[in-house]
C-alpha cells in the first residue's frame, strides 16, 4: 500500500471511489436518508405490504443504476446532445396526444409495444438542458430576443403536457425552464411586470381550466364545501396531519391511514401518513432533510464548470424544491390539489428514475469539473 | 445601432449566477419556513382538534343484516329457507407457512387453480388479522373433514353465513321466485339505509313481490376501531328485525302431483280453492333450479336457461297467453241464455259449417259430419263449434265483450304476484284502437269459439272457471294466506276482499250451463268421459284446442305430419263437485293436441289428489 505515508493527500478508499464513480458522497447520504425514510413510511402506508416494499425497492434500483449511468456522462456531451432529445421530446409529445393511452381520464402513457412510456416525464430534465444549452453560447443576461425564444422554447412542452392533462407535470416543466431564466439573470423588473400581467390573467386562465381543476381550487378555498366529494381528501389529509401532534402517532400508529381514510396514501398523499405517524418532529428532521440536499445542489451548480452546467444543474436543485413545496402544500391544504409526488418518498418508478437521473446529472457537473480545469 | 458584446463574459456571469443562486437559496429556505409554519399551526396549535376528528373517524356504524323471512305452503313445508353456507377462511397473521398450509389443505378439499389465484390475489389486499376466503359453498363432507383435522391447521377457519336456498328447487320455481345478489337498479328502488349490508334482494315471484316484508328492518352498530381496524368494543348497538314469515296458499304436495301429471309436456296447471281464491297450485313446466341463481349464476347456466327455445324462466300460469279454445263455450253459452240471445231448449242444426249470410267461407265444425240438431247442453257437452257460431252471431261482439268481461277475461286477476299478463278479450273498440281497422262478422264467429284474438293465461282461465264453479261469486286468487312477524307469535291472517259478484237475471241460467260441463265428463258422448268414469261425485269440465297456427280453407289437420312445435294446445278447466264446489283447474299443455286425451286426465290426477286429503273430501 504506497499510499499510506502520503495519506494526508489521499482521501479514504470510500471516498476515492466516489469520485472514480462520479458520485458526490454530500448529495448520496441526503438522497440515502430520504430512501430510507421513504421505505420506513411506505411499509406503514401500504398496509404493511412486503410486496409492495419490493417493488419499491426494485425500483429505486433501477432508478439508482440510471443515475449511476448518467454521473458517467460529462456535462458537455448532455449539452451536445441537449436540443436533440428537446426535438426528440417534443415530438413524443404530440404522439401521445395524438394516440396516447389513456389512463385515469389524462392521456399521458405512449406504448412502444416493448415498454410504455412517459414521454411528459423526460421533459422535466429536457426543458431545462434545452433552455441552458441555448443560453450557452449566448452572452448573459439575456437580450430581449435571447428571452424570448427562449420563453418559447419553454411553453411549447408546458401547453403540450397542460393539453394531457397533466397539470402537476406541466407546472414542473415550466418552473424547470423559468428557473434556467431565472438563475440566466432574468431582470427583476421584467419578472415583477410578469407576475402582475400573470395574476391579472387569472380570470382568463380560470375560464380555460376543466372543471375539476376549478373545483380543485374552490376545494383549497373552502374545503367544507363539498366535505365528502372533492373537499374530502384535503380534509382527511389535514386530520392526519394535525392528529400526529408534536411526537407522532408512532410508526404504524397512524389511524387515519390504516383505516384508509386517505387518499393515495402509498403516493402522492404519503406525506399525511409519515406526519402522522413522526409529528412535527419528523416532519422538521424532513424538511431539514431536503433543503440540505437542494443547498448541496444549489452549491455543485455555483461551482459549475461553465454556463451550461450552472444554469443545468441550478436549475435542476430547484426543481425538486418546486416538487417538495407543491406536494407538502397540497397535502397540508396550503396549494390546491395536483398531481405532484412527494420526491423520493412517494410510492412509483416514473418520477423516482426522472429525479436520480437529475441527481446524476448534478453529480456529472460536480465531478468532471476537475478533469475539465486545467 | 451599437450592437451589445456578443464575448461572454465568463466571470461576470459565473459572479451573476453566485448572486441569483443565493437569492433561490434565501428564497428556497424562506419557502421551507412557510411549510413550516403550516405544520406548526395543525400539528401544536389545531393538535387537539384535529385529534378528535380523527377520533371519530375511529367510530364506524356497521349494519346488521336482517335474517330473511322463511316462506312455508299451507301445511308448513319449507319452501324458501337460510341454510348456513360454509366457507373456508385463513387468517394470514396466524399462519407461518402459507404455501404449506395450502398444499395440506388441498390434500382434504378441493383447491383448483382459479381458487388459488383468486385467494392470492385477495392475500395481498387483506389485512392480516382478518379472514380470507378461500374456498365457498363447502360441502358437508369438506367440513366434516376439516373439522377432523382442526388441530393442524392454525389460522384455518370454517364460517358460516346464511345463504337462500329452496328445497323443493324445480317444482316452486315459478311462484316462489329466488333472491340474488342486489343489482344497481335495484338499490334505487328500496330504501338504501335498510339495504346497508344486505347483499341479496328478491328477483322473481313470492321472493319479489313480498320483498318488503320477507327482508325485514336493518340494525346497527357503533364499533370503536383499533388502528388495525380491529373491531375493540360495541358502543350501542339497535338489532334487526328479522324478516316475517310468509305461509302461502300452496300445495307442496299437489303441486308435486299437478307437476308429474303434467310431465313432458310444456304448460301450465292452476289450482285454486274457488270459495276463497286460494291457489293451491302452479306449475309452470319447463321449470329451473332456482337455487342457481342465489350465489351467482354462471354465465353458462344462465345462457342456457334463456335461450332454450321452451323457455323454462317464464312463468306461463300468469305470463303465458293462448288462445282459450273451445274452454270459453260455457260462458259463452251463459252470455247467450242471459241475454236472451238463445233459449236453454232451443236446437241448432249442426252440418259441419256454418255459412254468413253474404260469405262465402266456410266456418268448420271440428267434425266434419256436423253434431245434428244440437241444444246449449250438447254444444257443450260435444263442443259443437256452429252451435257457438250461430250464437255468437246472434249475440255479436259487443254483447259477448261485455259478458265475458265480467268473468275477468282480458283483466289481470291481480294475484300477487309481479309480471302477470293481461290477455286480450277483443271488441270493436280495442281493434279500433289497436290495429285501426274496422270489426269483420267472421271474427265474432271465431270469438264465440275461444279462436282468433282473444288470448288468456292459465290463472285467467282458473279464476273465471271459479266464477262459474261458484255461480258468480268473485274471490280474486291469491297466494298469501299468513303472515308471521318477527317478535309475535300469533300468525296474522291476510283477508283478501271479495270482488262484486257476476249477477244473472235468472240465477236457474247457472245450473244450465254447469249442466254441459258435467256432461263433459258424465255423459256417455262427452267429449272427456274417460276422465270422469269412478267418480263418487260428479265433477264439471270443459275441453279446449287452441290453434297454433291457422289452417288454410278446406286444408285437412293432419297431426300425424305436423311438427310437434306446430300442434295444436290442449286445454282443459273443470272443478269438482259440480254442487258445492272444492276445487277449480285449469290445465294447458302445449302442443298437446287434444284437451280431452292430454288435459283432461291431468286435472283428474290433480283433482283426485286433492279430494283425498282431508282438506279437500267430500261429504256424500
Amino acid at each position: 500500500m504506497s499510499g499510506i505515508q502520503d495519506k494526508y493527500y489521499y482521501p479514504s478508499f470510500s471516498l476515492r471511489l466516489m469520485r472514480a464513480l462520479h458520485l458526490d458522497h454530500v448529495l448520496l447520504f441526503g438522497i440515502g436518508a430520504l430512501l430510507i425514510v421513504g421505505l420506513v413510511v411506505l411499509y406503514s402506508a401500504g398496509d404493511e405490504s412486503a410486496a409492495l416494499i419490493n417493488r419499491q425497492l426494485t425500483r429505486i434500483g433501477l432508478a439508482l443504476v440510471v443515475m449511476l449511468i448518467v454521473a458517467q456522462i460529462p456535462s458537455s456531451t448532455l449539452r451536445f446532445w441537449s436540443p436533440w432529445m428537446y426535438i426528440v421530446g417534443v415530438v413524443l409529445l404530440v404522439l401521445v396526444l395524438v394516440m396516447g393511452d389513456v389512463g385515469k381520464g389524462a392521456q399521458r402513457w405512449l406504448d412502444l409495444g416493448f415498454v410504455r412510456f412517459q414521454p411528459s416525464e423526460m421533459m422535466k430534465l429536457v426543458t431545462p438542458m434545452m433552455i441552458a444549452w441555448y443560453f450557452s453560447d449566448k452572452p448573459l443576461p439575456p437580450s430581449w430576443k435571447t428571452l424570448f425564444f427562449a420563453a418559447f422554447l419553454i411553453l411549447i412542452p408546458t401547453f403540450l403536457i397542460a393539453r394531457q392533462p397533466d397539470l402537476g407535470t406541466s407546472l414542473l416543466v415550466f418552473a424547470a425552464g423559468f428557473f434556467v431564466l431565472f438563475l440566466g439573470g432574468l431582470s427583476w423588473r421584467l419578472m415583477i411586470g410578469l407576475g402582475v400581467l400573470g395574476a391579472s390573467m387569472l380570470p382568463v386562465l380560470w375560464h380555460f381550466m376543466h372543471d375539476y381543476q376549478r373545483g380543485r381550487v374552490m376545494t383549497l378555498l373552502d374545503p367544507q364545501r363539498d366535505p365528502l366529494g372533492a373537499g374530502y381528501h384535503i380534509i382527511q389529509s389535514q386530520i392526519a396531519i394535525g392528529s400526529g401532534g408534536v411526537y407522532g402517532r408512532g410508526w404504524l400508529n397512524g389511524s387515519q391511514s390504516h383505516l384508509n381514510f386517505l387518499p393515495e396514501q402509498s403516493t402522492d398523499f404519503i406525506f399525511a401518513v409519515f406526519a402522522e405517524e413522526f409529528g412535527l418532529i419528523g416532519g422538521i428532521f424532513l424538511l431539514v432533510l431536503y433543503g440540505f440536499i437542494i443547498i448541496r445542489g444549489l452549491v455543485i451548480a455555483v461551482q459549475g464548470q461553465d454556463t451550461y452546467a450552472r444554469l443545468l444543474g441550478g436549475s435542476l436543485s430547484l426543481t425538486f424544491f418546486v416538487y417538495l413545496f407543491v406536494n407538502v402544500g397540497m397535502v397540508s391544504g396550503i396549494l390546491p390539489v395536483v398531481g405532484v409526488p412527494l420526491p423520493l418518498i412517494s410510492y412509483g418508478g416514473t418520477s423516482m428514475v426522472t429525479l436520480l437521473a437529475a441527481f446524476g446529472m448534478l453529480m456529472s457537473i460536480n465531478s468532471h469539473r476537475k478533469i475539465w480545469s486545467k | 445601432m451599437p450592437r451589445r458584446a456578443v464575448i461572454k463574459n465568463h466571470t461576470l456571469e459565473a459572479l451573476l449566477f453566485k448572486r441569483r443562486a443565493l437569492v433561490a437559496a434565501i428564497f428556497s429556505v424562506l419557502i421551507l419556513l412557510v411549510l413550516l409554519a403550516r405544520l406548526v399551526y395543525l400539528q401544536f396549535f389545531e393538535f387537539s382538534h384535529f385529534a378528535s376528528l380523527s377520533e371519530n373517524n375511529r367510530v364506524r356504524l356497521s349494519p346488521l343484516v336482517p335474517n330473511r323471512g322463511l316462506i312455508y305452503d299451507r301445511n308448513g313445508v319449507v319452501l324458501a329457507e337460510n341454510r348456513p353456507s360454509y366457507q373456508l377462511e385463513l387468517i394470514p397473521e396466524q399462519i407461518n407457512d402459507m404455501q404449506q398450509t395450502l398444499s395440506d389443505l388441498g390434500e382434504i378439499v378441493v383447491l383448483d387453480d382459479d381458487v388459488l389465484k383468486r385467494f392470492k390475489r385477495l392475500l395481498k389486499r387483506s389485512r392480516k388479522f382478518e379472514g380470507v376466503p378461500l374456498r365457498t359453498k363447502l360441502s358437508e363432507e369438506e367440513v366434516a373433514k376439516l373439522a377432523v383435522n382442526r388441530h393442524r391447521f392454525l389460522g384455518v377457519e370454517v364460517k358460516a353465513t346464511l345463504g337462500r336456498f329452496y328445497p323443493l328447487s324445480k317444482s316452486m320455481a315459478h311462484v316462489v321466485g329466488y333472491v340474488g345478489r342486489i343489482d344497481e337498479n335495484e338499490l334505487k328502488r328500496v330504501d338504501e339505509a335498510n339495504y346497508k349490508g344486505s347483499t341479496h334482494i328478491g328477483k322473481t315471484g313470492i321472493e319479489r313481490y313480498y320483498e318488503d316484508q320477507l327482508h325485514g328492518l336493518v340494525g346497527y352498530k357503533n364499533i370503536f376501531r383499533s388502528v388495525q381496524g380491529r373491531e375493540l368494543r360495541v358502543l350501542d348497538k339497535i338489532p334487526p328485525v328479522p324478516g316475517s314469515n310468509l305461509w302461502l296458499t300452496l300445495d307442496a304436495r299437489l303441486q308435486k302431483v299437478a307437476e308429474k301429471a303434467l310431465q313432458g309436456f310444456s304448460g301450465s296447471v292452476v289450482v285454486m280453492k274457488p270459495h276463497t281464491g286460494e291457489i293451491l297450485a302452479m306449475v309452470s313446466l319447463p321449470a329451473f333450479d332456482p337455487n342457481l341463481f342465489v350465489h351467482g349464476i354462471s354465465h353458462k347456466d344462465y345462457s342456457r336457461l334463456r335461450d332454450s327455445p321452451d323457455r323454462p324462466l317464464f312463468n306461463r300460469s300468469i305470463m303465458g297467453q293462448y288462445p282459450p279454445g273451445s274452454t270459453v263455450k260455457p260462458f259463452v253459452g251463459l252470455g247467450g241464455l242471459e241475454t236472451r240471445s238463445i233459449g236453454y231448449k232451443e236446437q241448432i242444426n249442426c252440418t259441419g259449417h256454418y255459412l254468413l249470410p253474404n260469405e262465402e267461407r266456410k266456418y268448420r265444425d271440428w267434425k266434419k259430419t256436423g253434431h245434428g240438431l244440437v241444444d246449449l247442453n250438447i254444444s257443450i257437452e260435444q263442443s259443437c263449434d256452429v252451435y257457438y257460431y250461430e250464437l255468437a252471431y246472434r249475440m255479436g261482439i259487443n254483447r259477448i265483450h261485455n259478458f265475458l268481461h265480467q268473468f275477468g277475461f282480458g283483466e289481470k286477476t291481480g294475484v300477487d304476484l309481479l309480471g302477470e299478463r293481461s290477455g286480450l278479450l277483443p271488441s270493436r273498440e280495442w281493434k279500433k284502437k289497436a290495429k285501426n281497422k274496422i270489426w269483420f262478422p267472421g271474427e265474432t264467429l271465431i270469438t264465440g269459439i275461444g279462436q282468433g284474438y282473444m288470448l288468456t293465461t292459465p290463472l285467467q282461465l282458473a279464476s273465471a272457471t271459479s266464477i262459474l264453479a261458484m255461480r258468480g261469486q268473485v274471490h280474486p286468487p291469491h297466494l298469501l294466506s299468513q303472515i308471521e312477524e318477527a317478535g309475535n307469535d300469533e300468525k296474522t291472517n291476510i283477508e283478501w276482499q271479495e270482488k262484486e259478484s257476476v249477477k244473472l237475471k235468472r240465477e236457474v241460467n247457472w245450473r244450465h250451463s254447469i249442466e254441459g260441463m258435467v256432461s263433459v265428463l258424465h255423459s256417455i258422448r262427452g267429449t272427456a268421459r274417460s276422465s270422469g268414469y269412478g267418480l263418487n261425485f260428479k265433477m264439471a269440465g270443459k275441453t279446449g284446442t287452441a290453434q297454433v297456427f291457422g289452417i288454410a280453407q278446406d286444408a285437412e289437420y293432419d297431426e300425424e305430419t305436423i311438427a310437434k312445435k306446430l300442434r295444436d294446445h290442449a286445454l282443459f278447466v273443470s272443478f269438482a263437485p259440480h254442487i258445492d264446489p272444492k276445487i277449480a283447474v285449469a290445465v294447458i299443455a302445449e302442443n298437446g293436441s287434444h284437451g280431452s286425451s292430454v288435459a283432461a286426465p291431468i286435472a283428474r290426477k290433480v283433482v283426485d289428489e286433492w279430494l283425498r286429503t282431508n282438506e279437500g273430501r267430500v261429504d256424500k
